[in-house]
Protein backbone atom coordinates (compact mmCIF):
# COMPACT_ATOMS: atom_id res chain seq x y z
CA UNK A 1 0.00 0.00 0.00
CA UNK A 2 2.54 2.71 1.12
CA UNK A 3 5.11 1.37 -1.81
CA UNK A 4 3.07 3.30 -4.14
CA UNK A 5 4.16 6.61 -2.52
CA UNK A 6 6.44 8.15 -5.20
CA UNK A 7 7.06 11.93 -3.59
CA UNK A 8 10.51 12.47 -3.16
CA UNK A 9 11.98 9.55 -4.52
CA UNK A 10 15.08 8.95 -7.01
CA UNK A 11 14.99 7.46 -10.04
CA UNK A 12 18.14 6.44 -11.35
CA UNK A 13 18.84 7.73 -15.70
CA UNK A 14 20.53 9.39 -17.85
CA UNK A 15 18.90 11.65 -19.42
CA UNK A 16 19.52 15.85 -19.95
CA UNK A 17 17.96 16.91 -16.92
CA UNK A 18 19.72 13.54 -14.65
CA UNK A 19 23.09 14.87 -15.63
CA UNK A 20 22.45 18.40 -14.65
CA UNK A 21 24.48 20.05 -11.87
CA UNK A 22 22.56 19.59 -8.50
CA UNK A 23 23.11 23.28 -7.43
CA UNK A 24 21.95 24.32 -10.92
CA UNK A 25 19.17 22.44 -10.49
CA UNK A 26 17.92 23.43 -7.21
CA UNK A 27 18.25 26.96 -7.70
CA UNK A 28 16.91 26.32 -11.13
CA UNK A 29 13.81 24.70 -9.38
CA UNK A 30 13.67 27.75 -7.43
CA UNK A 31 13.04 30.31 -10.74
CA UNK A 32 10.68 28.10 -11.96
CA UNK A 33 8.70 28.10 -9.10
CA UNK A 34 9.07 31.99 -9.06
CA UNK A 35 7.48 32.00 -12.81
CA UNK A 36 4.81 29.81 -12.22
CA UNK A 37 3.67 32.26 -9.45
CA UNK A 38 4.44 35.10 -11.61
CA UNK A 39 2.03 34.07 -14.12
CA UNK A 40 -0.97 35.97 -14.46
CA UNK A 41 -3.13 35.34 -17.56
CA UNK A 42 -4.09 31.87 -18.98
CA UNK A 43 -1.36 32.39 -21.45
CA UNK A 44 1.64 32.69 -19.14
CA UNK A 45 0.29 29.63 -17.14
CA UNK A 46 -0.21 27.90 -20.44
CA UNK A 47 3.60 28.72 -21.26
CA UNK A 48 4.47 27.85 -18.36
CA UNK A 49 2.79 24.53 -17.84
CA UNK A 50 4.02 23.63 -21.44
CA UNK A 51 7.53 24.50 -20.59
CA UNK A 52 7.33 22.17 -17.48
CA UNK A 53 5.47 19.28 -19.32
CA UNK A 54 8.50 19.65 -21.94
CA UNK A 55 10.96 19.46 -18.66
CA UNK A 56 9.06 16.15 -17.32
CA UNK A 57 9.38 14.33 -20.62
CA UNK A 58 13.06 15.49 -21.07
CA UNK A 59 13.37 13.23 -17.65
CA UNK A 60 12.45 10.38 -19.87
CA UNK A 61 10.63 8.58 -16.61
CA UNK A 62 7.43 7.29 -17.05
CA UNK A 63 4.81 10.25 -16.56
CA UNK A 64 2.39 7.94 -14.50
CA UNK A 65 5.10 7.98 -11.85
CA UNK A 66 4.59 11.57 -11.88
CA UNK A 67 0.69 11.28 -11.43
CA UNK A 68 1.39 9.22 -8.56
CA UNK A 69 3.53 11.92 -6.42
CA UNK A 70 0.64 14.12 -7.40
CA UNK A 71 -1.94 11.39 -5.76
CA UNK A 72 -1.39 12.52 -2.29
CA UNK A 73 -1.88 16.58 -2.87
CA UNK A 74 -5.00 15.63 -5.60
CA UNK A 75 -7.50 16.37 -2.54
CA UNK A 76 -5.89 19.47 -1.53
CA UNK A 77 -6.30 20.56 -5.29
CA UNK A 78 -9.69 19.83 -5.39
CA UNK A 79 -10.21 20.63 -1.92
CA UNK A 80 -9.11 24.39 -2.53
CA UNK A 81 -10.14 24.46 -6.21
CA UNK A 82 -13.89 23.97 -4.66
CA UNK A 83 -13.52 26.12 -2.27
CA UNK A 84 -12.30 29.01 -4.39
CA UNK A 85 -15.14 28.66 -7.26
CA UNK A 86 -17.75 29.31 -4.64
CA UNK A 87 -16.35 31.55 -2.14
CA UNK A 88 -15.50 34.45 -4.33
CA UNK A 89 -16.75 37.84 -5.14
CA UNK A 90 -17.91 38.73 -8.58
CA UNK A 91 -19.50 38.69 -11.56
CA UNK A 92 -21.89 35.41 -11.27
CA UNK A 93 -21.59 33.39 -14.74
CA UNK A 94 -23.59 30.26 -13.20
CA UNK A 95 -26.54 30.11 -10.58
CA UNK A 96 -27.80 27.03 -9.27
CA UNK A 97 -30.06 27.92 -5.95
CA UNK A 98 -27.42 28.85 -3.41
CA UNK A 99 -24.68 27.66 -5.21
CA UNK A 100 -23.14 30.77 -7.35
CA UNK A 101 -19.92 30.61 -9.32
CA UNK A 102 -18.49 34.04 -10.07
CA UNK A 103 -16.14 34.79 -12.38
CA UNK A 104 -13.09 35.87 -9.98
CA UNK A 105 -13.84 32.47 -8.41
CA UNK A 106 -13.70 30.17 -11.30
CA UNK A 107 -10.34 31.76 -12.35
CA UNK A 108 -9.22 31.35 -8.99
CA UNK A 109 -9.89 27.76 -8.66
CA UNK A 110 -8.32 26.90 -12.10
CA UNK A 111 -4.91 29.33 -11.19
CA UNK A 112 -4.68 27.85 -7.38
CA UNK A 113 -5.04 24.42 -8.82
CA UNK A 114 -2.67 24.72 -11.89
CA UNK A 115 0.51 26.56 -9.26
CA UNK A 116 -0.52 23.35 -6.94
CA UNK A 117 -0.11 21.13 -9.27
CA UNK A 118 2.67 22.58 -11.59
CA UNK A 119 4.60 23.40 -8.04
CA UNK A 120 4.85 19.47 -7.78
CA UNK A 121 5.82 18.62 -11.13
CA UNK A 122 8.51 21.04 -10.85
CA UNK A 123 9.82 19.92 -7.41
CA UNK A 124 9.38 15.76 -8.49
CA UNK A 125 11.57 16.87 -11.26
CA UNK A 126 14.09 17.60 -8.54
CA UNK A 127 13.73 14.73 -6.55
CA UNK A 128 13.09 11.74 -8.65
CA UNK A 129 16.29 12.84 -11.02
CA UNK A 130 18.86 13.77 -8.38
CA UNK A 131 20.11 11.16 -6.01
CA UNK A 132 19.58 12.29 -2.29
CA UNK A 133 23.44 11.92 -1.92
CA UNK A 134 23.90 14.64 -4.31
CA UNK A 135 20.84 16.54 -3.75
CA UNK A 136 22.15 17.16 0.19
CA UNK A 137 25.96 17.45 -1.07
CA UNK A 138 24.47 20.29 -3.72
CA UNK A 139 22.46 21.68 -0.48
CA UNK A 140 25.23 21.39 1.78
CA UNK A 141 27.68 23.62 -1.11
CA UNK A 142 24.58 25.73 -1.30
CA UNK A 143 24.14 27.26 1.91
CA UNK A 144 28.07 26.78 3.04
CA UNK A 145 27.86 30.66 3.65
CA UNK A 146 25.95 30.18 6.66
CA UNK A 147 28.68 28.72 8.66
CA UNK A 148 29.85 31.98 9.14
CA UNK A 149 26.76 32.16 11.67
CA UNK A 150 28.06 29.33 13.75
CA UNK A 151 25.17 26.95 11.62
CA UNK A 152 26.66 23.85 11.15
CA UNK A 153 25.96 22.99 7.76
CA UNK A 154 27.40 19.81 7.43
CA UNK A 155 25.39 17.71 10.25
CA UNK A 156 22.27 19.03 8.25
CA UNK A 157 23.20 17.92 5.23
CA UNK A 158 23.93 14.07 6.80
CA UNK A 159 20.89 14.43 8.66
CA UNK A 160 18.89 15.26 5.30
CA UNK A 161 20.84 12.26 3.21
CA UNK A 162 19.82 9.79 5.94
CA UNK A 163 16.44 10.98 6.58
CA UNK A 164 15.71 10.27 2.58
CA UNK A 165 17.87 7.37 2.71
CA UNK A 166 15.47 5.89 5.26
CA UNK A 167 12.33 6.81 3.81
CA UNK A 168 11.79 3.48 2.11
CA UNK A 169 13.21 1.74 4.77
CA UNK A 170 10.41 2.92 7.40
CA UNK A 171 7.59 2.78 5.21
CA UNK A 172 8.54 -0.89 4.33
CA UNK A 173 8.60 -1.29 7.86
CA UNK A 174 5.39 0.60 8.53
CA UNK A 175 3.37 -1.88 5.45
CA UNK A 176 4.97 -5.29 7.60
CA UNK A 177 3.67 -3.94 10.95
CA UNK A 178 0.56 -2.89 9.35
CA UNK A 179 0.04 -6.51 7.82
CA UNK A 180 1.02 -8.16 11.48
CA UNK A 181 -1.10 -6.13 13.39
CA UNK A 182 -4.16 -6.83 11.38
CA UNK A 183 -3.21 -10.37 11.12
CA UNK A 184 -3.91 -10.03 15.04
CA UNK A 185 -7.13 -9.11 14.69
CA UNK A 186 -6.35 -5.22 14.84
CA UNK A 187 -8.73 -2.81 12.75
CA UNK A 188 -7.15 -0.20 10.64
CA UNK A 189 -9.69 0.44 8.07
CA UNK A 190 -13.36 1.31 9.33
CA UNK A 191 -14.87 2.73 11.84
CA UNK A 192 -15.08 7.03 12.76
CA UNK A 193 -11.91 9.32 12.46
CA UNK A 194 -10.78 9.10 16.28
CA UNK A 195 -11.06 5.25 16.15
CA UNK A 196 -8.97 4.87 13.12
CA UNK A 197 -6.20 7.35 14.71
CA UNK A 198 -6.31 5.53 17.67
CA UNK A 199 -5.68 2.20 16.13
CA UNK A 200 -2.65 3.32 14.63
CA UNK A 201 -1.04 3.56 18.23
CA UNK A 202 0.00 -0.09 17.65
CA UNK A 203 1.72 0.72 14.28
CA UNK A 204 3.46 3.74 15.31
CA UNK A 205 5.19 2.33 19.15
CA UNK A 206 6.93 -0.54 17.28
CA UNK A 207 8.21 1.68 14.20
CA UNK A 208 9.46 4.03 16.79
CA UNK A 209 10.82 1.25 19.07
CA UNK A 210 12.62 -0.97 15.99
CA UNK A 211 13.49 3.44 14.47
CA UNK A 212 15.56 3.69 18.15
CA UNK A 213 17.42 0.51 17.41
CA UNK A 214 18.26 1.35 13.71
CA UNK A 215 19.27 4.47 14.84
CA UNK A 216 21.91 3.13 17.29
CA UNK A 217 23.26 0.38 14.54
CA UNK A 218 23.76 3.24 12.30
CA UNK A 219 25.65 5.08 14.17
CA UNK A 220 27.68 2.23 15.26
CA UNK A 221 28.31 1.47 11.48
CA UNK A 222 29.23 5.22 10.87
CA UNK A 223 31.62 5.52 13.46
CA UNK A 224 33.07 2.10 12.33
CA UNK A 225 33.78 3.74 9.23
CA UNK A 226 35.67 6.39 10.51
CA UNK A 227 32.85 8.93 10.10
CA UNK A 228 33.97 12.27 12.47
CA UNK A 229 31.78 15.07 11.21
CA UNK A 230 32.68 17.43 8.13
CA UNK A 231 36.17 18.20 9.24
CA UNK A 232 38.62 16.61 7.16
CA UNK A 233 35.92 14.78 4.47
CA UNK A 234 36.11 14.40 0.97
CA UNK A 235 33.64 13.77 -1.69
CA UNK A 236 33.56 11.36 -4.18
CA UNK A 237 31.64 13.12 -7.04
CA UNK A 238 32.85 16.39 -7.60
CA UNK A 239 30.64 19.14 -8.90
CA UNK A 240 31.40 21.42 -11.94
CA UNK A 241 28.95 23.24 -14.26
CA UNK A 242 29.36 22.21 -17.41
CA UNK A 243 27.96 23.30 -21.25
CA UNK A 244 24.41 21.60 -20.62
CA UNK A 245 24.21 23.29 -16.78
CA UNK A 246 24.54 26.68 -19.04
CA UNK A 247 21.62 25.61 -21.68
CA UNK A 248 19.15 24.81 -18.72
CA UNK A 249 19.96 28.10 -17.20
CA UNK A 250 19.53 29.85 -20.21
CA UNK A 251 16.02 28.08 -20.89
CA UNK A 252 14.69 28.32 -17.49
CA UNK A 253 15.79 32.20 -17.49
CA UNK A 254 14.56 32.26 -21.10
CA UNK A 255 11.24 31.22 -19.76
CA UNK A 256 11.08 33.60 -16.85
CA UNK A 257 11.79 36.62 -19.37
CA UNK A 258 9.06 35.24 -21.69
CA UNK A 259 6.01 35.30 -19.04
CA UNK A 260 7.06 38.70 -17.69
CA UNK A 261 6.73 39.70 -21.18
CA UNK A 262 3.92 37.76 -21.91
CA UNK A 263 2.24 39.26 -18.57
CA UNK A 264 2.92 42.93 -19.81
CA UNK A 265 1.79 42.58 -23.10
CA UNK A 266 -1.95 41.13 -21.99
CA UNK A 267 -4.06 41.86 -19.23
CA UNK A 268 -3.78 39.82 -15.86
CA UNK A 269 -6.33 37.80 -14.82
CA UNK A 270 -8.70 39.26 -12.37
CA UNK A 271 -8.72 36.56 -9.01
CA UNK B 1 56.08 -14.03 13.40
CA UNK B 2 54.41 -11.03 15.22
CA UNK B 3 50.86 -10.95 15.92
CA UNK B 4 48.21 -8.90 13.88
CA UNK B 5 46.11 -9.10 16.80
CA UNK B 6 46.83 -9.26 20.34
CA UNK B 7 44.21 -10.04 22.76
CA UNK B 8 46.34 -9.73 26.45
CA UNK B 9 44.41 -10.24 29.84
CA UNK B 10 41.13 -8.67 28.48
CA UNK B 11 37.93 -7.62 31.11
CA UNK B 12 35.38 -5.74 30.57
CA UNK B 13 31.67 -4.40 32.08
CA UNK B 14 29.40 -2.39 30.46
CA UNK B 15 29.10 -0.32 33.97
CA UNK B 16 32.39 0.70 34.99
CA UNK B 17 31.50 2.81 38.17
CA UNK B 18 30.32 -0.05 40.48
CA UNK B 19 33.31 -2.28 40.98
CA UNK B 20 31.37 -5.35 41.12
CA UNK B 21 29.33 -4.90 37.88
CA UNK B 22 29.07 -8.06 36.40
CA UNK B 23 32.16 -8.65 33.85
CA UNK B 24 30.94 -9.46 30.42
CA UNK B 25 34.12 -10.45 29.25
CA UNK B 26 36.52 -12.43 31.65
CA UNK B 27 39.80 -12.17 31.42
CA UNK B 28 40.26 -13.11 27.21
CA UNK B 29 43.82 -13.94 26.07
CA UNK B 30 43.70 -14.34 22.05
CA UNK B 31 46.21 -13.39 19.13
CA UNK B 32 44.85 -13.36 15.61
CA UNK B 33 47.62 -13.95 12.35
CA UNK B 34 47.23 -11.68 9.97
CA UNK B 35 45.60 -13.44 7.14
CA UNK B 36 43.86 -15.91 9.33
CA UNK B 37 40.10 -16.70 9.21
CA UNK B 38 38.76 -17.30 12.80
CA UNK B 39 35.32 -18.23 13.49
CA UNK B 40 33.86 -17.42 17.03
CA UNK B 41 31.30 -19.63 18.72
CA UNK B 42 28.73 -19.01 21.63
CA UNK B 43 25.94 -19.39 23.27
CA UNK B 44 23.47 -16.06 23.11
CA UNK B 45 25.02 -13.74 25.59
CA UNK B 46 27.93 -15.36 26.03
CA UNK B 47 29.77 -11.69 24.67
CA UNK B 48 30.73 -12.46 21.17
CA UNK B 49 29.67 -9.48 19.71
CA UNK B 50 30.96 -7.58 22.83
CA UNK B 51 34.51 -8.98 22.09
CA UNK B 52 34.54 -8.31 18.47
CA UNK B 53 33.82 -4.86 19.01
CA UNK B 54 37.06 -4.27 21.05
CA UNK B 55 39.26 -5.35 18.13
CA UNK B 56 38.44 -2.16 16.18
CA UNK B 57 38.79 0.39 19.40
CA UNK B 58 34.73 0.50 19.64
CA UNK B 59 35.09 -0.49 23.03
CA UNK B 60 37.85 -0.26 24.95
CA UNK B 61 39.33 -3.07 27.73
CA UNK B 62 38.52 -1.91 31.57
CA UNK B 63 41.28 -4.32 32.15
CA UNK B 64 43.91 -5.42 29.91
CA UNK B 65 45.20 -4.43 26.69
CA UNK B 66 44.09 -5.46 23.04
CA UNK B 67 47.10 -4.53 20.33
CA UNK B 68 45.91 -4.16 16.86
CA UNK B 69 49.43 -3.75 14.20
CA UNK B 70 50.98 -3.32 17.74
CA UNK B 71 49.05 -0.12 18.61
CA UNK B 72 47.31 -0.40 21.82
CA UNK B 73 43.17 0.21 21.07
CA UNK B 74 43.52 3.13 23.75
CA UNK B 75 46.00 5.08 21.83
CA UNK B 76 43.28 7.88 20.96
CA UNK B 77 45.48 9.53 18.42
CA UNK B 78 45.48 5.95 16.61
CA UNK B 79 41.93 5.30 16.34
CA UNK B 80 41.08 6.21 13.01
CA UNK B 81 44.11 4.13 11.70
CA UNK B 82 42.81 1.14 13.73
CA UNK B 83 39.25 1.46 12.59
CA UNK B 84 40.60 1.78 8.84
CA UNK B 85 42.77 -1.64 9.34
CA UNK B 86 39.81 -3.26 11.16
CA UNK B 87 36.65 -2.97 9.52
CA UNK B 88 32.96 -4.43 11.21
CA UNK B 89 29.79 -5.65 9.32
CA UNK B 90 27.07 -5.66 11.28
CA UNK B 91 23.79 -7.93 11.48
CA UNK B 92 20.78 -6.49 9.86
CA UNK B 93 21.88 -4.99 6.34
CA UNK B 94 19.46 -1.93 6.37
CA UNK B 95 20.63 -0.49 9.21
CA UNK B 96 24.02 0.08 8.59
CA UNK B 97 23.54 1.64 4.93
CA UNK B 98 24.12 5.15 4.74
CA UNK B 99 23.63 6.32 1.41
CA UNK B 100 21.01 5.84 -0.93
CA UNK B 101 23.15 5.00 -3.90
CA UNK B 102 25.60 1.92 -3.70
CA UNK B 103 28.36 3.22 -5.16
CA UNK B 104 28.02 6.97 -3.57
CA UNK B 105 27.53 4.01 0.39
CA UNK B 106 31.04 3.02 -0.61
CA UNK B 107 32.65 5.42 -1.10
CA UNK B 108 31.78 7.20 2.60
CA UNK B 109 34.56 5.16 4.41
CA UNK B 110 36.77 7.07 1.98
CA UNK B 111 35.05 9.90 2.07
CA UNK B 112 35.70 10.09 5.48
CA UNK B 113 39.69 9.12 5.88
CA UNK B 114 39.41 12.60 3.50
CA UNK B 115 40.63 10.46 0.27
CA UNK B 116 41.60 12.44 -2.79
CA UNK B 117 38.94 12.26 -4.81
CA UNK B 118 40.21 10.51 -7.88
CA UNK B 119 41.23 7.68 -5.53
CA UNK B 120 37.98 7.14 -3.65
CA UNK B 121 37.06 6.34 -7.58
CA UNK B 122 39.61 3.93 -8.09
CA UNK B 123 38.35 2.06 -3.81
CA UNK B 124 35.16 2.06 -5.00
CA UNK B 125 35.21 0.59 -8.36
CA UNK B 126 37.87 -1.74 -7.36
CA UNK B 127 35.38 -2.71 -4.18
CA UNK B 128 32.62 -3.28 -6.23
CA UNK B 129 34.29 -5.81 -8.30
CA UNK B 130 35.82 -7.82 -5.69
CA UNK B 131 32.56 -8.24 -4.21
CA UNK B 132 30.58 -8.72 -7.57
CA UNK B 133 28.57 -6.02 -7.59
CA UNK B 134 29.99 -3.56 -10.23
CA UNK B 135 27.32 -3.58 -12.36
CA UNK B 136 24.60 -2.45 -9.03
CA UNK B 137 26.75 0.85 -8.83
CA UNK B 138 24.42 3.43 -9.86
CA UNK B 139 21.48 1.66 -8.40
CA UNK B 140 19.43 2.21 -5.11
CA UNK B 141 20.75 0.88 -2.13
CA UNK B 142 17.17 -0.10 -0.33
CA UNK B 143 16.30 -1.76 -3.81
CA UNK B 144 18.61 -4.57 -3.24
CA UNK B 145 18.51 -8.29 -1.96
CA UNK B 146 20.10 -8.86 1.66
CA UNK B 147 22.67 -10.61 0.24
CA UNK B 148 23.12 -7.88 -2.11
CA UNK B 149 22.74 -4.99 0.86
CA UNK B 150 25.51 -7.23 2.87
CA UNK B 151 27.99 -7.49 0.04
CA UNK B 152 27.74 -3.71 0.09
CA UNK B 153 28.36 -3.38 3.29
CA UNK B 154 31.62 -5.44 3.04
CA UNK B 155 32.51 -3.29 -0.13
CA UNK B 156 32.05 -0.04 1.84
CA UNK B 157 34.87 -1.70 4.71
CA UNK B 158 37.28 -2.58 1.84
CA UNK B 159 37.05 0.70 0.25
CA UNK B 160 39.12 1.97 3.78
CA UNK B 161 41.82 -0.87 2.46
CA UNK B 162 41.56 -2.50 5.26
CA UNK B 163 43.87 -5.81 6.80
CA UNK B 164 41.18 -7.17 8.24
CA UNK B 165 37.31 -7.52 8.59
CA UNK B 166 35.21 -8.42 11.53
CA UNK B 167 31.31 -9.75 10.86
CA UNK B 168 28.91 -10.05 13.22
CA UNK B 169 26.46 -12.52 12.43
CA UNK B 170 26.17 -11.44 8.97
CA UNK B 171 24.40 -13.85 7.64
CA UNK B 172 21.47 -14.53 10.30
CA UNK B 173 18.89 -12.11 8.75
CA UNK B 174 19.64 -13.58 5.04
CA UNK B 175 17.89 -16.26 2.72
CA UNK B 176 20.23 -19.80 1.93
CA UNK B 177 21.05 -17.45 -1.35
CA UNK B 178 22.12 -14.95 0.29
CA UNK B 179 24.40 -16.09 2.80
CA UNK B 180 25.70 -18.39 0.20
CA UNK B 181 26.48 -14.54 -1.67
CA UNK B 182 28.01 -13.54 1.55
CA UNK B 183 30.08 -16.68 2.51
CA UNK B 184 31.84 -16.88 -0.81
CA UNK B 185 32.72 -13.26 -0.55
CA UNK B 186 34.08 -13.45 2.53
CA UNK B 187 36.20 -16.62 1.73
CA UNK B 188 37.56 -15.02 -1.44
CA UNK B 189 38.42 -12.11 0.15
CA UNK B 190 40.66 -14.46 2.63
CA UNK B 191 41.98 -16.52 0.44
CA UNK B 192 42.81 -14.85 -2.75
CA UNK B 193 43.18 -10.82 -0.87
CA UNK B 194 44.65 -12.48 2.34
CA UNK B 195 42.29 -10.41 4.14
CA UNK B 196 42.28 -11.47 8.40
CA UNK B 197 38.22 -12.21 8.40
CA UNK B 198 36.82 -12.89 12.08
CA UNK B 199 33.71 -14.35 11.63
CA UNK B 200 30.89 -14.35 14.38
CA UNK B 201 28.49 -17.02 13.44
CA UNK B 202 26.09 -19.77 14.83
CA UNK B 203 25.58 -21.49 11.32
CA UNK B 204 28.25 -23.94 11.86
CA UNK B 205 28.49 -24.79 8.13
CA UNK B 206 30.02 -21.29 8.36
CA UNK B 207 32.47 -21.92 10.98
CA UNK B 208 33.71 -24.70 9.35
CA UNK B 209 34.98 -22.90 6.69
CA UNK B 210 37.59 -21.13 9.07
CA UNK B 211 41.15 -21.62 9.61
CA UNK B 212 40.57 -21.37 14.23
CA UNK B 213 37.15 -21.61 15.55
CA UNK B 214 36.85 -19.89 19.10
CA UNK B 215 34.64 -21.07 21.59
CA UNK B 216 33.43 -18.23 23.87
CA UNK B 217 31.50 -19.01 27.15
CA UNK B 218 30.32 -17.35 29.90
CA UNK B 219 33.25 -13.98 28.50
CA UNK B 220 36.09 -17.09 28.51
CA UNK B 221 37.27 -18.46 25.39
CA UNK B 222 37.02 -22.19 26.77
CA UNK B 223 38.87 -23.65 23.63
CA UNK B 224 40.66 -22.77 20.48
CA UNK B 225 41.14 -25.42 17.77
CA UNK B 226 40.88 -25.92 14.39
CA UNK B 227 37.50 -27.19 13.06
CA UNK B 228 38.21 -30.68 12.06
CA UNK B 229 39.55 -31.31 15.93
CA UNK B 230 36.61 -29.50 17.28
CA UNK B 231 33.71 -31.13 15.41
CA UNK B 232 35.19 -34.06 16.13
CA UNK B 233 33.77 -33.55 19.90
CA UNK B 234 30.39 -33.79 19.95
CA UNK B 235 29.85 -33.87 23.49
CA UNK B 236 32.17 -30.91 23.71
CA UNK B 237 29.75 -29.05 21.09
CA UNK B 238 26.72 -30.27 23.18
CA UNK B 239 27.80 -28.93 26.34
CA UNK B 240 28.20 -25.39 25.23
CA UNK B 241 24.86 -25.24 23.44
CA UNK B 242 26.66 -25.30 20.45
CA UNK B 243 24.78 -26.99 17.27
CA UNK B 244 26.27 -29.75 15.12
CA UNK B 245 27.11 -29.54 11.21
CA UNK B 246 24.75 -32.05 9.53
CA UNK B 247 27.89 -33.73 8.11
CA UNK B 248 29.36 -34.61 11.17
CA UNK B 249 26.17 -35.45 13.04
CA UNK B 250 25.70 -37.85 10.04
CA UNK B 251 29.11 -39.57 9.95
CA UNK B 252 28.70 -39.40 13.61
CA UNK B 253 25.38 -41.42 13.94
CA UNK B 254 26.61 -43.81 11.87
CA UNK B 255 30.02 -44.32 13.76
CA UNK B 256 27.84 -44.91 16.86
CA UNK B 257 25.26 -47.31 15.03
CA UNK B 258 28.57 -49.34 14.19
CA UNK B 259 29.47 -48.33 10.99
CA UNK B 260 33.53 -48.06 10.75
CA UNK B 261 34.41 -44.81 9.48
CA UNK B 262 37.50 -43.66 10.83
CA UNK B 263 37.51 -40.19 9.30
CA UNK B 264 35.60 -36.82 9.84
CA UNK B 265 33.75 -34.56 7.49
CA UNK B 266 33.72 -30.77 7.47
CA UNK B 267 31.89 -30.55 4.31
CA UNK B 268 29.26 -32.25 1.82
CA UNK B 269 32.06 -33.54 -0.30
CA UNK B 270 34.39 -34.93 2.43
CA UNK B 271 31.39 -36.66 3.51
CA UNK B 272 30.14 -38.02 0.27
CA UNK B 273 34.04 -39.02 -0.09
CA UNK B 274 34.10 -41.10 3.51
CA UNK B 275 30.70 -43.07 2.35
CA UNK B 276 32.27 -43.96 -1.16
CA UNK B 277 35.31 -45.37 0.55
CA UNK B 278 33.68 -47.63 2.99
CA UNK B 279 31.12 -48.38 0.14
CA UNK B 280 34.17 -49.38 -2.45
CA UNK B 281 35.56 -51.81 0.74
CA UNK B 282 32.52 -53.52 1.08
CA UNK B 283 32.75 -54.71 -2.44
N1 LIG C 1 25.22 -1.85 25.54
C1 LIG C 1 25.10 -2.75 26.54
N2 LIG C 1 24.93 -2.34 27.81
C2 LIG C 1 24.81 -3.23 28.81
N3 LIG C 1 24.87 -4.56 28.66
C3 LIG C 1 25.05 -5.05 27.43
C4 LIG C 1 25.16 -4.17 26.30
N4 LIG C 1 25.33 -4.92 25.19
C5 LIG C 1 25.31 -6.20 25.60
N5 LIG C 1 25.15 -6.29 26.94
C6 LIG C 1 25.10 -7.53 27.72
O1 LIG C 1 26.34 -8.19 27.54
C7 LIG C 1 26.15 -9.60 27.45
C8 LIG C 1 26.86 -10.12 26.23
O2 LIG C 1 26.30 -9.52 25.10
P1 LIG C 1 26.84 -9.77 23.62
O3 LIG C 1 26.01 -8.93 22.72
O4 LIG C 1 28.29 -9.57 23.59
O5 LIG C 1 26.49 -11.31 23.43
P2 LIG C 1 26.60 -12.19 22.10
O6 LIG C 1 27.49 -13.31 22.41
O7 LIG C 1 26.96 -11.32 20.96
O8 LIG C 1 25.12 -12.70 21.96
P3 LIG C 1 24.24 -12.92 20.66
O9 LIG C 1 24.55 -14.27 20.15
O10 LIG C 1 22.84 -12.82 21.17
O11 LIG C 1 24.57 -11.83 19.69
C9 LIG C 1 24.66 -9.83 27.44
O12 LIG C 1 24.30 -10.32 28.69
C10 LIG C 1 24.06 -8.48 27.21
O13 LIG C 1 22.87 -8.35 27.93
MG1 LIG D 1 25.95 -10.59 19.20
Amino acid sequence: MLNNITLGRFFPGNSFIHKLDPRVKILLMIVLLFTVFLSANYLSLFVNFFAIMLFVSLTKINLKTYLKSMKFILFIVLFTGMLNIFYAKGTAIFKLGVFVITDEGFNNSIFVSMRLIMLILVSSLLTFTTSPTSLTYAIERLIRPLAKFKIKTHELAMMMTIALRFIPTLLEETDKIIDAQKSRGANLETGNILNRIKSFVPVLVPLFVSSFRRAYDLALAMECRCYKGGEGRTCMKILRIGSNDIWAILIVFGLLVFVLIINSLFPAVRL
Amino acid sequence: MKNFIDIVDLKFSYNNEGNNAKNILNGINLNIKKGEFLAILGANGSGKSTLIKHLNAMLLPTKGNVFVNGINTKDEGKLYDIRSTVGLVLQNPDNQIVASIVEDEVAFGPENLGVAPKSIRERVDMALKLVDMYEYRKSTTYSLSGGQKQRIAIAGIIAMQPECILLDEPTSMLDPEGRKEVLDTIKSLNKNYGITIVLITHYMEEAANADRIAIINEGKIVRIDAPRIIFSEVAFLDKYQLSIPTVVELIHKLKLNGLPLNNMALDERECVNILKKYFNSLE
